[in-house]
């Protein structure tokens, strides 16, 4: 099959869209979705990281020895979410309070590791790029969709604003932690009644 | 009796897998055999312990006399990383039967996030020593103890009829949210507890 940048990119929305059809990367998706300011910042912290530890996987992958290439990748990794941690705390400071410790642990979601093995430690440099790109932003709108449900039924608001009518009670479930599998399984279920193409 | 609440928050009330979504994907990975729930378990369990133990003394002796604590992360999961295969590399010198055991679980766990989650955890609650060697050794204990009690849960997928849709991590995401949610109910013990040291 011929890779084109634009499949390589759009794969990411519906293909092999993470966190469902990839499951990969679960403890973010369970831990940050209870608001959808939230799902948005980890989104796109993750998509930032996803993107530029693919581009420099890419790009020095002749130079990295296979033995000591996941200790390697790791480390590529790691630098990124430290800029991302000290950006955030810097310019985004509430999210950053709400985030936490799930803002250090992007380094260890197994999305990320994950394409570098299986992509761009295999994949020139442009497509790498694409591919970064297209399973972060996916990754953002399946948190946006998961945080949109939660938080609308768990609190009676979206991004903060009162939504549901006043005397709607909030179903405390949703934002917490059983409520967070359960969201979760059902709504991988109703995904995968749809086939992958 | 300060590290007896300590330990039954770690274990039961505010379990790592259930409460404070860290390690779910060895959660979901590895509960399909029982036998590969018990090797995962046990070999968190024992990494978990030193991975803290050793970031604790790298944080407070190091990063903090350097002023480079901004550089945790980074330096946290390097430290993880050598460790594990530091402990693959003994193990399997001096005790094969355990290497054999917990081998392929090892390089696994370099990527688990509540190994580095519950070390960023101990620092960021400024415990002290002794009460991160606890509170990691009985988050272990806690992780293991539903690893293992969802594998059991899991077996049971094999017999029962599952509509397709739902059909392995969909049903088995709905299954830990009940579990959680029994876990829930531990909540109780923790107020109770507190209340009791007051006295």
């Amino acid at each position: 099959m011929k890779k084109t940048i634009a499949h390589e990119f759009l794969k990411g929305f519906w293909e092999i869209l993470p966190p469902f059809r990839l499951v990969l990367g679960l403890c973010p998706v369970l831990a940050v979705t209870t608001a959808v300011e939230n799902g948005i910042g980890m989104g796109l912290s993750t998509t930032f990281v996803l993107f530029f530890s693919n581009v420099i996987i890419s790009s020095i992958k002749k130079i990295i020895p296979k033995k000591v290439r996941i200790a390697s990748y790791i480390i590529i990794i790691a630098t990124f979410v430290v800029i991302v941690e000290l950006v955030m705390k810097a310019y985004f400071f509430s999210i950053s309070k709400q985030l936490g410790l799930f803002i250090n642990l992007i380094v260890v979601n197994c999305i990320i590791l994950g394409r570098a093995e299986a992509f761009a430690s295999k994949n020139p440099i442009y497509l790498s790029a694409a591919d970064g790109l297209g399973i972060g932003l996916g990754f953002t709108l399946s948190l946006i969709l998961i945080s949109t449900i939660r938080e609308i039924l768990g609190k009676g608001t979206f991004l903060g604003m009162q939504v549901m009518w006043n005397s709607y009670e909030p179903f405390a479930f949703m934002v917490s932690a059983p409520g967070a599998f359960v969201c979760l399984g059902l709504i991988l279920a109703l995904i995968n009644l749809f086939p992958k193409k | 009796m300060e590290y007896i609440i300590l330990a039954i928050n770690a274990i039961l009330v505010k379990n790592i897998l259930l409460a404070q979504y860290l390690g779910n994907c060895p959660f979901m990975g590895v509960s399909k055999k029982m036998e590969t729930a018990t090797g995962m378990g046990m070999a968190v369990i024992f990494v978990i312990t030193f991975a803290t133990s050793i970031t604790w003394f790298v944080h407070h002796y190091l990063l903090v006399l350097l002023k480079i604590e901004y550089l945790q992360t980074i330096v946290f999961i390097l430290v993880i990383a050598s460790l594990v295969q530091l402990i693959e590399m003994f193990l399997k010198k001096i005790v094969p039967a355990l290497y054999k055991a917990l081998g392929i679980f090892l390089p696994l766990i370099t990527t688990n996030c509540a190994i580095l989650g519950v070390a960023v955890l101990c620092i960021n609650n400024e415990f002290n020593f002794l009460q991160s060697l606890f509170y990691a050794l009985f988050s272990g204990v806690g992780f293991a103890l539903a690893l293992i009690l969802f594998a059991g849960i899991r077996g049971r997928f094999e017999i029962a009829y599952i509509p397709k849709v739902l059909q392995d991590t969909a049903i088995a995401l709905v299954t830990a949210g009940l579990m959680a949610l029994a876990f829930y109910g531990f909540m109780g013990i923790d107020n109770s507890l507190q209340a009791l040291m007051i006295k």
